[in-house]
């Protein structure tokens, strides 16, 4: 240890401390504190971690893929330093590695597992030396703090090629995102990687791979993860680490959409600038694409999901292959999004060599991530929470809600909280549209309640259904009293399509809030329509909050540790 | 005009580049439009005109481009002065609609300077865009317009890295009442040439404002507001209200 950096790890300890007392949570104001005292400090305990570390960053779904990847690593029996509550910045992440340095200069782990903010990829990538990073998409996301997706990628770019922080890193890509396999691809070609490992762009284990996985080099990580920790003790990204990428990817036709959602990005091939033509789209921008003007094509994935079935709201299964062959998967999450997740934490213990029944079993045993499709008990009510903060996330979500049979009762809660975006302009990309004829009854709430109101009755949701309830707390009471199942006189009997009077009224807080006074389900009579949950989607900060609440009023019992 | 005759008329728009031009949610702007027009059972007619195809400025009521990623935006700037010019002049001369947000805006004037390279516009607005080196002008933005007579407000997010600087033949939109406008100081945001309409308001400026979409429509079929079969608007009134509070109005 160096000798300067103790006395700060034990005073930005103390700072922590101190706030937990005061019941204020932030995970990430210690090491916020920490990095501001000592610039490096980053750097200096991750060169601790026997194993170095592992990134893992994208627009879309960081926390639940970090999430899957550590399951999976600690079925290989690797002990991790993971910042598994989401704060993925600098703060954050100097915060989890204080969290597991001990005072004479050891860590409480092997490897470090980051999700990284797409934006803090860079600075981090250059203190963390990552052995691993894995770049899983880049969906159109909050574009008055992060800018056009296009800067994203080229800052990405940056990050991985030639001269780069991450120069040294092994590269885990989304093939089916055009702009991040892309990346893959400039990486691959460029001048840092040996000229011999270009022409060994032959097969792993009939696999064809792209550049990287030269074969000693896989079986030697394979060796090293299971052996001994002892002889580990070499650094992160070794020299014998071969840059180069491994792909993942789905292949699955009857998957493919009838057309581009509208909020698609990444459309155009970086190399050329032409349109990308797709083959088949599965998610967003997501599918098999090729270039017709320089005849630039998806790299075909080694980690692969073939034979997907999508069971609901609550879990999905696919086939996996990889170099080490083939497994069912059966995800006790639900959505094409959580396959993707899946294969690219399936792709990064593929990366690392961890075994293929190791992969199997981390997958299959990773419940929701923190407000990612967690389920709640919320005054005696099944409550599940779908974290929306996108336009490709909440078509996700949309779409696998209509996947669920039945009229859903929904609270939506749109922040516009700087997590958030101040931005709320998204919810106009967003396909609500999916939700028209399956929505008994939906609750507005946020700090822009009346906006998504309104999203929702353009969407075509007869404004009968829905209501604004801006405070939080009143909302959910509001909107977790169960519903009458037969009353449905006023609900669901109510055809009556919007006219140019229009019979549809916002129903204003004071009027709503009286339903937050019913009795808890398990009081009321059994006219009450018990089986059917409630859908919450609510932005990053709103997630935050609606949990503070739930533990707060010790109501929830979450699933989620 | 009386109410009825309103019936089996129809509102033809016509969206430019809507796979490209649509970045900040642009579409939730042609959904009002829609909604509102079905709603007052007038027809609603949309068609888009993307890279290398044709334009009608005869066939449109209101033509309408929104905001790209650079790329695009620069993608569709050589397209809509090559191939497009000729017909947005001849529709803003016969007094149909043109309504550019954001970088759409930016095209419907003289120039666009990035760095080295100048960019032309179609120049139905007399206006030049210079990206400056500094902040991107971002933020809750709520102005004040005066489209015939009667100050109202229009409320909406602004995210842009040009400035915008009006010359004599253009007015400006709007007086700023909360964030940035053309240039983050001259206190004036968008600009206004006749019926054609520029503003950096966003994405979904009409579901804000609705407003803003009865006068659209209104002025696009050649009668006045005050004619348009009145809707329940709560919920527009209220998403108006929220997004005014947002700016701080």
């Amino acid at each position: 240890m160096s000798a300067t950096l103790g006395p700060k790890l034990a005073l930005a300890r103390a700072v922590g401390a101190v706030s937990r007392v005061r019941g204020g949570g932030g995970t990430s104001l210690p090491g916020k504190l920490l990095v501001r005292m000592d610039s490096s400090a980053i750097a200096e305990l991750a060169a601790r971690l026997p194993r170095g570390s592992v990134l893992v960053s994208a627009t879309n779904g960081k926390t639940t893929t970090a999430a899957m990847a550590a399951s999976i690593l600690e079925a290989a029996g690797i002990s991790l330093v993971h910042n598994q509550a989401g704060a993925n910045m600098a703060g954050g992440i100097a915060s989890t590695l204080l969290g597991a340095a001990g005072r004479s200069g050891t860590i409480a782990g092997e490897l470090g597992l980051f999700e990284v903010d797409e934006l803090w990829l860079d600075r981090l990538a250059g203190q963390l030396h990552p052995r691993v990073v894995v770049l899983a998409n880049l969906f159109r996301d909050q574009l008055d703090r992060y800018g056009e997706l296009e800067t994203i990628a080229e800052r990405w770019a940056g990050t991985v090629r030639a001269g780069g922080p991450a120069e040294r890193a092994r590269l885990v890509c989304n093939a089916d995102d055009p702009l991040v396999a892309d990346l893959g691809r400039e990486r691959a070609q460029s001048d840092y990687e040996p000229a011999d490992l270009k022409r060994e762009r032959a097969e792993v284990g009939g696999v064809p791979v792209q550049g990287d996985h030269e074969p000693a080099a896989f079986e030697l990580e394979q060796a090293e993860v299971g052996g001994e920790l002892a002889q580990d003790a070499h650094g992160p990204a070794d020299a014998h680490e071969p840059a180069g990428v491994l792909y993942f990817g789905v292949d699955d036709d009857s998957l493919a959409l009838a057309s581009m959602a509208h909020a698609a990005d990444a459309k155009h091939c970086r190399r050329c600038g032409a349109p990308y033509v797709f083959d088949a789209v599965y998610l967003g921008h997501l599918g098999h694409y090729h270039c017709e003007s320089c005849g630039q094509r998806r790299p075909s994935p080694t980690v692969l999901a073939r034979s997907v079935v999508l069971e609901g709201v609550r879990s999905a299964r696919f086939q996996l292959s990889t170099p080490d062959g083939e497994a069912e998967v059966k995800l006790a999450l639900p959505g094409l999004y959580n396959v993707y997740n899946a294969l690219a934490a399936a792709a990064l213990g593929v990366a690392l060599g961890i075994s293929l029944a190791d992969i199997v079993a981390g997958l299959e045993s990773t419940t929701a991530a923190f407000g990612r499709a967690e389920t709640v008990t919320v005054a005696g009510r099944e409550t599940r929470i779908l974290l929306v903060k996108n336009p490709a996330g909440a078509n996700e979500v949309l779409r696998t809600l209509a996947l669920e049979p039945g009229c859903h009762d929904l609270l939506g809660v749109l922040n516009d909280n700087t997590a958030d975006g101040h931005d709320v302009s998204w919810i106009w990309d967003a396909d609500f549209e999916l939700l028209v004829g399956r929505v008994r009854l939906a609750t507005c709430s946020g700090t822009r309640a009346p906006e998504l109101a309104l999203r929702l009755k353009y969407a075509g949701i007869e404004p009968e259904r829905i209501r604004v309830i801006d405070d939080l707390p009143h909302a959910l009471a509001a909107a977790t009293a169960e519903y009458p199942a037969s009353g449905g006189g006023r609900l669901a009997d109510n055809a009556a399509k919007q006219s140019p009077t229009g019979e549809g009224r916002l129903m204003v807080a004071e009027e709503s809030a009286a339903a937050g006074e019913q009795p808890r389900a398990e009081e009321s009579s059994s006219r009450l329509n018990r089986a059917a949950p409630l859908y919450v989607l609510p932005t990053y900060t709103a997630m935050l909050a609606l949990r503070e609440l739930l533990v707060r009023r010790g109501e929830a019992d979450s699933s989620w540790q | 005009m009386a109410v009825s005759d309103l019936k089996g008329r129809t509102l033809r728009v016509c969206a430019l580049y809507p796979d490209l031009m649509n970045i900040y949610a642009d579409r939730g702007n042609l959904f009002v439009l829609q909604r509102r027009c079905e709603w007052r059972e007038i027809a609603f007619h949309l068609s888009g005109s993307g890279l290398d195809e044709m334009l009608d400025g005869e066939a449109h009521d209101i033509y309408y481009i929104g905001g790209g990623q650079d790329r695009d935006q620069l993608l569709c700037a050589e397209d809509l002065v090559g191939g497009k010019r000729k017909a947005l002049h001849e529709a803003a001369s016969r007094g149909a609609i043109v309504l550019g947000v954001c970088g759409g805006y930016q095209l419907l004037g003289e120039s666009y300077t990035l760095g080295d390279n100048q960019l032309q516009g179609v120049g139905l607005l007399d206006m030049r865009t210079v990206r400056e080196p500094g902040e991107r002008l971002i933020g809750n933005v709520a102005i004040e317009v005066d489209l015939n007579g009667e100050k109202r407000v229009l409320a909406g997010f602004e995210n842009h890295g040009g400035r915008t600087y009006l010359a004599s033949g253009a007015t400006p939109l709007g007086r700023v009442l909360k964030g940035h406008g053309n240039d983050g100081h001259s206190g004036f945001e968008g600009a206004r040439f006749g019926n054609t309409i520029g503003t950096y308001l966003h994405g979904p400026l009409l579901p804000k404002n609705a407003w803003f979409a009865d006068w659209l429509i209104a002025t696009a079929l050649g009668i006045d507001v005050e004619a348009l079969t009145s809707l329940d608007d709560s919920f527009e009134n209220a998403a108006h209200a929220s997004a005014r509070r947002a700016a701080g109005v």
